[in-house]
């Protein structure tokens, strides 16, 4: 991978990125989440888009602090996010987590952050209908049967449903829905804060039930749009002892892979 | 003549208690629903009209799942035509006529006929209806489907449920024996019914029954009809039944930005903007900060309008709650009884008013005395709830207010989360990671 280009080093330089890769806290810190922020890097490289991180100047969007209640957390990470983002003068995000892709393009505007805000289902069917992502052969996904789960935050949320579908369709691979998807989808768990606490008393966890309903499907690869999903899903496939026959992939790794720029398989 | 002076006399003032008392009750509920705070209208008015016209009148999101949606609608279109046949029953009562509107156009053929067509139609219509209620009594009970035999549906809710449906029956029943039994003595009268296509097929079978008879029968059922008719509209504000009026305004009111949009905290942004300011930090309050800030709801009063316009609107219908996953793994959460929640302690607070002079006092209470903490806790912010409820309720909205609340006004939050927060606010993620790390994942 090249190395990065961040808004500070470009500013330094006199330039601006077209567009602003938001990174997330998840795809800056989480292990598993790091694959996809790479798998997503090497694509944006490969492409050669004019992209920039914020990197160290980069924080938290407040999201799991809003959700969880405390909108004094949130607006004040906002605000310094709203501050550095005004500064640069950045028009364009685009982020790999539904989650901060909510809050920058719903909730920031409000408090004096406007910018085009774009998740990267939707980024690369851009590039995919723009022609700019081409996958010869399909990428090696011939007689995999792949099954979507729809983050709530972008679905729901946003209405956001086909696009990352059409970016799945480019492989070569058979897309089986799950008998709960896109409206009806059901949550991994993870939202409204609950990735940060010990669930309330129940009878089953979120996840498991979600990924027995990927399972149903008999899936070799469950694609996921949300590193928080991405957390929730491979946990449920490892609590079943699955891990080795399905695989849980975001969107961008099964791209990359496609490209031949990642070797996922 | 003095039993139609008398029938005279007993309509009206039925007629005009009834009509007194739905009136201080529909006050009642508006000044209920006044007391939350005023709600923010955004976006178009014609994108709100669409909204009501699509899923009010439409009952688009009823039409998920086509076999209930038919037979509510069977039942909905049923109850809006039937209204049309009571504009002359009630004329007829308050002025002692019979079928005034038939007998006003006694030669005009194509009045008859359209006359004669509508009310058939409200026959098939309520034939239809009758159908569709015995399905919905069966489901209910029967079937037991899963959202029906929740917890927070135990004594009143299930009974209303199923009043409602036996009181749709006995309407239905009323207005057949009124049109057969009237036809029966048109047929004495005149040798032909008014050619009712339902009643009419039954009446010619009667009609060698004595016209006392059928007189009596055919008063019973008029009777019978427009006493249901008065007993529903008391009864309808006490019931999860409001949804037939208030679905139009619910619809019209709900938000439509995305759904993922929460709403922003204005007090907290002013109380930040004064913070960042170095002029204002440091300044002693003025006059205007006196009156303290809450943060979040507490109690229906925090609430706005919209919300408690969703609590009376609530049909409880659960479609809400067999859809959140909190409720399907067993957790305490349930849509459904936030919004019964929110609504019984909007009532309490109204009864608490009006009992005191117009005046709240203050009774210990408050809506986190029905909700819990455990139940706020356990929701996802799926947004499952929202898109599922057929009339635009928002039931996450609500949780939300209270969530502030518990952590803004109460420092009530669970361990894992303080320490999310104080890492959002020290190193700006939600985990204990440097934010000079934050590029660390480019070296792999
Ligand atoms: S938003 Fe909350 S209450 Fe609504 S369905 Fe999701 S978890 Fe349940
Ligand atoms: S909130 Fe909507 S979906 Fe839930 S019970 Fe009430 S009417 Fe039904």
């Amino acid at each position: 991978m090249e190395k990065i280009k961040t808004v500070a080093e470009m500013a330094a330089n006199g330039e601006t990125p077209e567009i602003l890769f938001w990174v997330g806290c998840a795809g800056s810190f989480d292990a598993r989440a790091i694959k996809i922020t790479r798998a997503f890097t090497k694509i944006l490289q490969h492409l050669n888009i004019n992209f920039a991180v914020l990197g160290k100047e980069e924080g938290c969007t407040g999201d799991p602090a809003k959700r969880a209640g405390n909108e004094f957390a949130y607006q004040m990470a906002a605000h310094t996010n709203i501050e550095i983002l005004n500064a640069y003068e950045i028009k364009k995000i685009v982020t790999t987590c539904p989650h901060c892709f909510n809050i920058l393009k719903n909730e920031y505007p409000e408090l004096g952050g406007q910018y085009e805000v774009v998740h990267h289902a939707t980024y690369l069917q851009e590039l995919i209908d723009a022609g700019k992502i081409k996958i010869q052969g399909g990428g090696s996904f011939k007689g995999k049967r792949i099954t979507f789960h729809d983050s709530c935050y972008l679905g729901r949320a946003n209405d956001i449903y086909e696009a990352p579908r059409e970016v799945l369709a480019i492989l070569d691979a058979e897309l089986v829905e799950m008998k709960k998807s896109k409206k009806n989808g059901m949550c991994c768990g993870a939202g409204g804060a609950q990735m940060f606490k010990e669930d309330e008393p129940g009878d089953a966890r979120i996840n498991a039930v979600r990924t027995e309903q990927a399972l149903e499907v008999n899936p070799d690869i469950i694609a996921a749009a949300c590193p928080f999903c991405m957390t929730m899903l491979s946990d449920g496939v490892t609590a079943k002892d699955k891990q080795k026959e399905v695989r849980v992939f975001d969107l961008a790794e099964l791209i990359a892979h496609g490209q031949g720029l990642d070797s996922i398989l | 003549m003095l039993l139609k002076i008398l029938q005279i006399l007993v309509f009206n003032i039925i007629f005009l208690s009834t009509i007194y008392l739905a009136f201080k009750k529909a006050k009642q509920i508006y000044s209920n629903i006044q007391l939350g705070k005023a709600m923010k209208k955004d976006g178009s008015t014609n994108e709100r009209i669409k909204n009501v016209l699509l899923i009010a009148f439409g009952q688009q999101k009823m039409f998920q799942n086509i076999l209930p949606a038919i037979l509510h609608f069977c039942i909905y279109v049923a109850f809006i035509i039937t209204q049309i046949e009571l504009i002359e029953i009630f004329i007829d009562g308050a002025i002692g006529s019979h079928r005034l509107l038939y007998h006003t156009f006694d030669d005009n053929h194509i009045f008859h006929f359209l006359y004669v067509g509508t009310i058939s139609f409200i026959e098939i219509l309520s034939v239809l209806a009758f159908i569709a209620t015995i399905a919905f009594l069966s489901r209910r009970n029967l079937l037991k489907l899963p959202r029906f035999t929740k917890p927070e549906l135990k004594g009143w809710p299930t009974k209303d449920a199923n009043l409602i449906l036996l009181f749709e029956i006995y309407l239905i029943a009323c207005i057949f024996s009124m049109n057969i039994a009237d036809q029966a003595m048109h047929i004495q009268e005149h040798g032909e019914g008014y050619g009712f296509l339902i009643s009419g097929m039954i009446a010619p079978a009667l009609s060698h029954l004595s016209y006392t008879l059928l007189h009596v029968w055919e008063r019973i059922g008029w009777w019978g009809h427009i006493i249901g008719v008065f007993g529903f509209m008391l009864y309808l504000p006490h019931s999860k039944h409001l949804h037939i009026l208030l679905a139009f305004p619910n619809t019209y009111f709900a938000k439509l930005t995305p759904k993922g949009q929460l709403s922003n905290l204005e007090a907290v942004t002013k109380e930040i903007k004064i913070m960042m300011n170095p002029d204002t930090a440091f300044a002693a309050p003025t006059e205007a900060d006196a009156t303290p800030v809450k943060f979040g709801a507490k109690d229906v009063f925090d609430l706005n309008q919209k919300h408690l316009l969703d609590a009376y609107t609530c049909t409880e219908c659960g479609r809400c709650t067999s859809a959140c996953p909190a409720n399907q793994t067993g957790k305490k959460l349930s849509p459904r009884k936030i919004m019964m929640d929110t609504r019984d302690r909007l009532e309490e607070v109204g009864k608490n008013i009006q009992a005191n002079g117009g005046q709240f006092v203050d009774d210990q209470k408050s809506l986190l005395s029905y909700i819990t903490v455990e139940e706020l806790r356990a929701c996802t912010t799926c947004n499952a709830c929202v898109q599922e409820c057929p009339v635009l309720i928002n039931p996450l909205d609500i949780i939300m207010e209270l969530r502030r609340h518990l952590i803004l006004e109460e420092s009530n939050s669970p361990e894992e989360w303080n320490g999310m927060f104080s890492n959002i606010e020290n190193n700006s993620a939600p985990w204990q990671f440097s934010q000079q790390d934050r590029l660390k994942w480019e070296e792999n």
